[in-house]
């Protein structure tokens, strides 16, 4: 027996690739959780993950399961095709805020009030990312982006950030809507534990889930990567509360 | 999962349905068990005859909450193996043209069913003929195409909408089935074939997600990043429109022996022009039809085959003229009058008629 044991591996899913993303971006921390969810829960080799269009559209370059793109806001459409004919699969969407809450929106609150049986990683990183900075429905009042050069203002016709988590919570096919963070360990952890805990709900055919997780974008909000936790912390959390808002 | 081929409920020798319903139940016999679809007339049979029918097969039927959801839930149906139908009409064939562009760059086999209306715009909910360019060149975005299937009754409404899915599964593209609100409207006896007749062969889909036999991960994509990816990408398309080209041009004639006038029209409207060359034959004027029955690719093999004894071409529309542009490609330098009505118009049997025999009076 060896004295010392090599316990922190890389995932099975998550393949031994570099990755385009940015420094500190929060990609690489959910990428590793969600595929080492997907390991321990043992369902990789029944896994397809819908990759959506924004930073994380070659997602499957990392991920080491079946894969498939969606169309700009679609992955949930695309995600209740295959469900529903298979059943026996794990199916989730991992989409960022552009897709998921502005184009995206309608199939976001169908497939979640159809209460259909699917995982969803939602990222709000405040920002449209990979189009280079502009106003997300998330973007938080008085942020600058390239289409809000003066900062996010309601009065200006902006609009107020989307809370989609409370949007979805009423919902009756909905089991899980929770908003966690990567802005520290602790919080990592939990984002992991709901993670797993909403794939779990669909093994066990329970509806649907979302986990909303705050996610750093240095390089669009022009900060230092630990500035940008710390602006999640203190900016992105004013407006975005965390905890599980639903969870039965 | 394939499809299955024999559909458990039995049909009589002749059945009396409209087109729509007949469209589905060809789905159903073809073995697509999975729909989505969106409320919008003159289909709304179709998918009402398909929540019924997918139910009874053990099939999944969805109303989805747009055309747009509809046909993403057809392309992950597709992903999976499945085969998949959507359908709609005009207003809503506009927005499944995302979709089906994706369809089409990720090589996934899908049916989709347009039953045409009047445009642009809302238009109206009679018939016309007025999508053939969005049919015929691609629709959405990029460098595509599908192959169009157009019938001209209930009965071959069934036959091509079975041929849709063979065609479809054997070169891995979406595949449209072109009717309009007459055809789908309407309704004839017919019988049920068992095989569309498609001869090649389909091989087992191995490329599908959601495999469970041992073997290393599979991406559905047409995300092409790579400098020089995303050409060989679409030159390899290329080639397979081209191969669709050469293999699976149809069409179909019409009392055109001896003939030296032509009339070429497709769908409803060649329905109306039998009924006109008829008139025209009693009154011994040598006319006779060519019909297009597949409009992508358009079959010109056949239209310059018989081209050489005709005087003069006539192409009749439910449009401002669309097709008459694949029939000046076709028949470079030959004398073509058209004759088409837009907004729900059609032209009548008597209107050709006098149409053809003006243009021959003001020949001579």
């Amino acid at each position: 027996m060896p004295i010392m044991e090599h316990k922190f591996k890389r995932p099975k899913s998550l393949k031994d690739a570099d990755t385009h993303y940015c420094s500190g971006c929060g990609h690489g921390i959910l990428h590793r959780l969600v595929t080492q969810a997907i390991d321990e829960l043992g369902i990789r080799k029944r896994t397809i993950g819908v990759a959506p269009v924004g930073c994380a559209v070659v997602a499957y370059n990392y991920w080491d399961f079946d894969c498939a793109e969606a169309a700009h806001g679609r992955a949930l459409a695309v995600a209740t095709g295959m469900k529903r004919l298979r059943p026996d699969l794990v199916v989730f969407t991992y989409q960022g805020d552009g897709d998921l809450a502005s184009i995206g929106l309608c199939e976001t609150i169908h497939t979640a009030n159809r209460g259909e049986s699917l995982t969803c990683i939602f990222v709000n990183n405040a920002c449209y990312g990979m189009t280079g900075g502009q106003m997300a429905p998330t973007t938080v009042i008085g942020q600058k982006t390239t289409t809000t050069p003066w900062g996010r203002d309601p009065k200006k016709g902006d609009g107020w950030p989307l809370k989609v988590s409370e949007l979805l919570l009423n919902l009756e096919g909905v089991c899980l809507a929770v908003r966690c963070s990567l802005s520290s360990p602790k919080e990592i952890l939990k984002t992991y534990q709901y993670i797993k805990k909403a794939f779990t709900n669909q093994t066990e055919g329970r509806g649907f889930s979302i986990v909303e997780v705050l996610s750093p974008c240095p390089v669009i909000w022009q900060k230092e990567p630990v500035e940008a936790m710390r602006w999640v912390e203190e900016h992105m959390r004013k407006f975005f509360p965390l905890g599980a808002m639903k969870d039965i | 999962m394939g499809p299955k081929t024999k559909a458990k409920s039995k049909m009589p020798d002749k059945i009396l349905m409209t087109g729509n319903e007949a469209m589905g139940e060809a789905a159903i016999q073809a073995g697509c068990r999975f729909y989505a679809g969106y409320p919008i007339t003159p289909q709304n049979e179709l998918t009402a005859y398909m929540a019924r029918r997918l139910n009874q097969e053990g099939g999944v039927f969805i109303q989805a909450e747009s055309e747009l959801a509809a046909i993403n839930m057809v392309f992950g149906a597709s992903c999976v193996g499945s085969r998949a139908m959507t359908s709609s009409s005009s207003p809503g064939m506009s927005l499944k043209q995302e979709g089906i562009s994706y369809l089409a760059g990720c090589e996934l086999p899908a049916v989709i069913i347009n039953v045409m209306r009047g445009g642009p715009g809302l238009g109206n909910i009679a018939s016309s003929q007025a999508d053939y360019f969005q049919a015929t060149r691609g629709g959405g975005h990029g460098d595509y195409f599908t192959p169009v299937l157009a019938p001209f009754s209930v009965e071959e409404a069934v036959h091509l909408t079975m041929l849709a899915f063979d065609l479809a599964d054997y070169y891995r593209t979406p595949v449209l089935v072109l009717a309009d609100a007459i055809i789908g409207q309407m309704m004839e006896a017919m019988s049920l074939p068992s095989k569309s007749g498609f001869k090649k062969k389909i091989l087992p889909k191995n490329w599908t997600l959601g495999r469970t036999q041992k073997r290393s991960s599979s991406i559905v994509r047409s995300l092409f990043l790579k400098e020089g990816a995303l050409e060989e990408h679409n030159e390899r398309l290329r080639k397979k429109w081209e191969r669709i080209r050469r293999a699976e041009q149809r069409s179909a004639l019409y009392r055109t022996e001896g003939a030296k006038y032509i009339i070429i029209s497709y769908g409803s409207q060649a329905r109306i022009a039998t009924v006109a060359v008829d008139i025209l034959r009693n009154q011994n004027v040598k006319a006779g039809l060519f019909r297009p029955i597949t409009l992508w690719p358009y079959p010109e093999r056949s239209l310059v085959g018989i081209a050489d004894k005709i005087d003069m071409v006539f192409v009749v529309e439910q449009s401002l003229g669309q097709m008459v542009e694949d029939v000046r490609l076709s028949l470079p330098g030959k004398k073509i009058s058209f004759l088409g009505r837009a907004g729900g118009g059609v032209p009548t049997a008597k209107e050709i008629v006098r149409f053809v025999k003006s243009k021959i009076a003001r020949k001579r």
